[in-house]
């Protein structure tokens, strides 16, 4: 029965395999071509930013690159503030991600490991976190920080962003897989909790800080309310918001302007490309689908 | 006496290992949290100290028609990206899904980029792109409709812009939990439906649909949240206007507080949007929950 049908069925099956194939390359083409425009923009805004100016808005300026003229790119890096910013969103994106990741970590490994009053109460604060929009806060916050005398300074752009809290959520989950006994025996041995922390749980968990650490420093970088609403002064902005002066002071001056959101967006861009797996995995961790 | 001393080292240990978190949490969150609540009763400004005014605010602002206009805005802007993004997005990952190795990598990196953009360089490059004399997708336009359109002062189409411009700018992110979502579908599934005979139709509509319900979910209320705290991009691309056409909550707050100084009312229009997004929040929770997630 099964031989019949085995032998009476190849022809069919060649057929369906075929359409199949057919249909499969198409969806593939269809695939590339949505990424295409999906990308276009980007591609855009780099053709156009090696154009001269004249060349960027004439009218037979066509897709295809047609001038190498890096011009532009040197014109805003010395014309505007665009170095200061550079350091400033560098500097205080740093920071963040290295006081967000210390303080979540040792937050988290204590809600993991340790048994103190106001545990659970703790786990729950950090998770009303999640659902408590920093956005809403902003008139408040501003006072605050304009009382700590925090307005235009790094401290004032740093602080209100120190709270993430899916990084202790993450840690906590990689935390609560590493076996109880490790925890005990280092202890019996006469080791403490901070030993543990930095000797143990730490080194065993690079993977996901690193992970983590791109994620939140992205994510310090592209940070626009805030920054735009405590930062007056051009001398103290960062880069998502200085750009934006630039604007304003070029006008309609597209092709530098395209140098300079190019620019603004590098860093991040690069350490995405450089680091594309562990910022998709942080994502889709940090997320919850995953992990 | 050891085992007392030990339970004590224990709890001063956690409570140091805690305390700068809910230091910092304590001061920039639970603190500006109870005050927004106390401003909305006082006529303050944004620097110094104000009267308390009772329910006065709450009374504005039943009687201010911007903040109905923004209110109606926020909701046209959610209709316009929350469904749409999540179904392009479903799409998209079912797409790269099929493509192997590098080439799947090399696609989903593509359409993720624009994510990891800053705000304000998204919206240089789609101003350019959508300039009214030089922009590169005017043509485009202008077969459709037959005129270029000054897109981002036109009522008609300064919102569906800015969700275009915001859909392509955050939509990786939810093609990559589709993608993580289909990822942790069993393959056997598959091979289990197909030997008896499932088309690809039905495998979608009985093993990839039902089992991608709850990253669905996710998508959907994420997006939700998100889109409800939209500022950047419209406070970038067209500041609210034209004739408030594009206005929404937190314009307002900004506008309330850092321009017309009015502390005390800003307060009262950022709790609304607070609990507007605390409630969808806690309807998340629960909604996730519903649906088998930890």
């Amino acid at each position: 029965m099964s031989l019949a049908t085995a032998s009476a069925v190849p022809s069919q099956g060649a057929v369906k395999s075929r359409s199949r194939r057919i249909e499969n390359g198409l969806i593939s083409v269809f695939t590339l071509v949505a990424c295409a425009i999906w990308f276009f923009p980007i591609y855009w805004a780099f053709v156009t930013s090696i154009r001269s100016e004249e060349r960027a808005v004439s009218a037979g300026a066509g897709v295809v690159p047609d001038e190498f003229n890096l011009s532009n790119y040197v014109e805003v890096l010395t014309g505007t503030k665009l170095p200061l910013w550079y350091w400033n969103s560098i500097g205080t994106s740093l920071i963040i991600t290295a006081a967000v990741i210390a303080t979540g970590m040792m937050c988290a490994y204590a809600l993991s490991q340790m048994r103190f009053p106001g545990r659970r109460l703790l786990y729950g604060v950090v998770l009303a976190c999640f659902m408590i929009p920093a956005q809403a806060l902003v008139v408040s916050q501003f006072m605050l920080m304009n009382d700590m005398d925090l307005v235009n300074k790094w401290g004032g752009i740093i602080l209100p962003q120190l709270i993430v809290p899916v990084v202790i959520i993450v840690y906590k989950q990689f935390f609560d897989a590493i076996p109880q006994e490790m925890r005990e025996a280092v202890l019996l041995d006469g080791g403490g909790d901070y030993t543990l922390l930095w000797r143990v749980y730490m080194p065993l968990n690079w993977g996901i800080t690193t992970a983590l650490a791109i994620i939140t420093f992205i994510g310090a970088w592209n940070s626009f309310l805030w920054p735009f609403l405590i930062i007056t002064t051009e001398n103290q902005m960062t880069i998502p918001v200085g750009i934006t002066q630039v604007n304003d002071a070029f006008g309609v001056f597209y092709a530098r302007l395209m140098s300079v959101a190019l620019l603004g967006a590098m860093p991040v861009a690069l350490a995405y490309l450089i680091f594309q797996r562990r910022v998709t995995e942080a994502v889709m961790i940090s997320s919850g689908v995953k992990g | 006496m050891a085992v007392i001393r030990n339970r004590r080292r224990e709890m001063v240990n956690a409570y140091v290992l805690i305390f700068p978190f809910v230091a910092i949490f304590s001061l920039v969150f639970l603190w500006p949290t109870i005050e927004v609540v106390r401003l909305s009763f006082t006529n303050a400004p944004l620097v110094g100290e104000g009267e308390w005014v009772g329910l006065d605010n709450y009374k504005r602002l039943l009687s201010d028609r911007l903040f109905f206009t923004a209110l109606k805005n926020n909701g046209y802007f959610l209709l316009l990206t929350v469904i749409p993004t999540t179904l392009l997005a479903l799409g998209i990952a079912l797409m790269v899904n099929r493509l192997k190795g590098r080439m799947q990598a090399f696609v989903l990196a593509i359409f993720f980029l624009p994510y990891i953009l800053p705000v304000s360089v998204v919206t240089m490059i789609w101003s350019w792109m959508l300039d009214q004399q030089f922009g590169v997708v005017q043509p485009l336009l202008e077969m459709v409709v037959g005129k270029r359109v000054k897109v981002f002062q036109n009522p008609y189409w300064v919102m569906p812009m800015i969700a275009l411009v915001t859909v392509w700018w955050t939509n990786g992110f939810n093609v990559l939990l589709f993608i993580a979502g289909l990822r942790n579908i069993p393959t056997e599934l598959y091979e289990a439906s197909a030997l008896d005979g499932a088309t690809k139709r039905q495998q979608f509509f009985k093993v990839t649909w039902p089992l991608l319900w709850p990253v669905t979910a996710l998508v959907l209320t994420l997006q939700l949240i998100l889109q409800l705290k939209i500022f950047d991009q419209v406070y970038l691309l067209s500041q609210g206007g034209p004739f408030n056409s594009s206005y929404v909550l937190l314009m307002l707050v900004y506008r309330e507080a850092f321009q017309l100084n009015h502390g005390g009312y800003a307060s009262a229009v950022a709790l609304v949007l607070f609990l507007l997004i605390v409630v969808v929040s806690v309807l998340q929770f629960q909604l996730l929950r519903l649906g088998g997630r930890r």
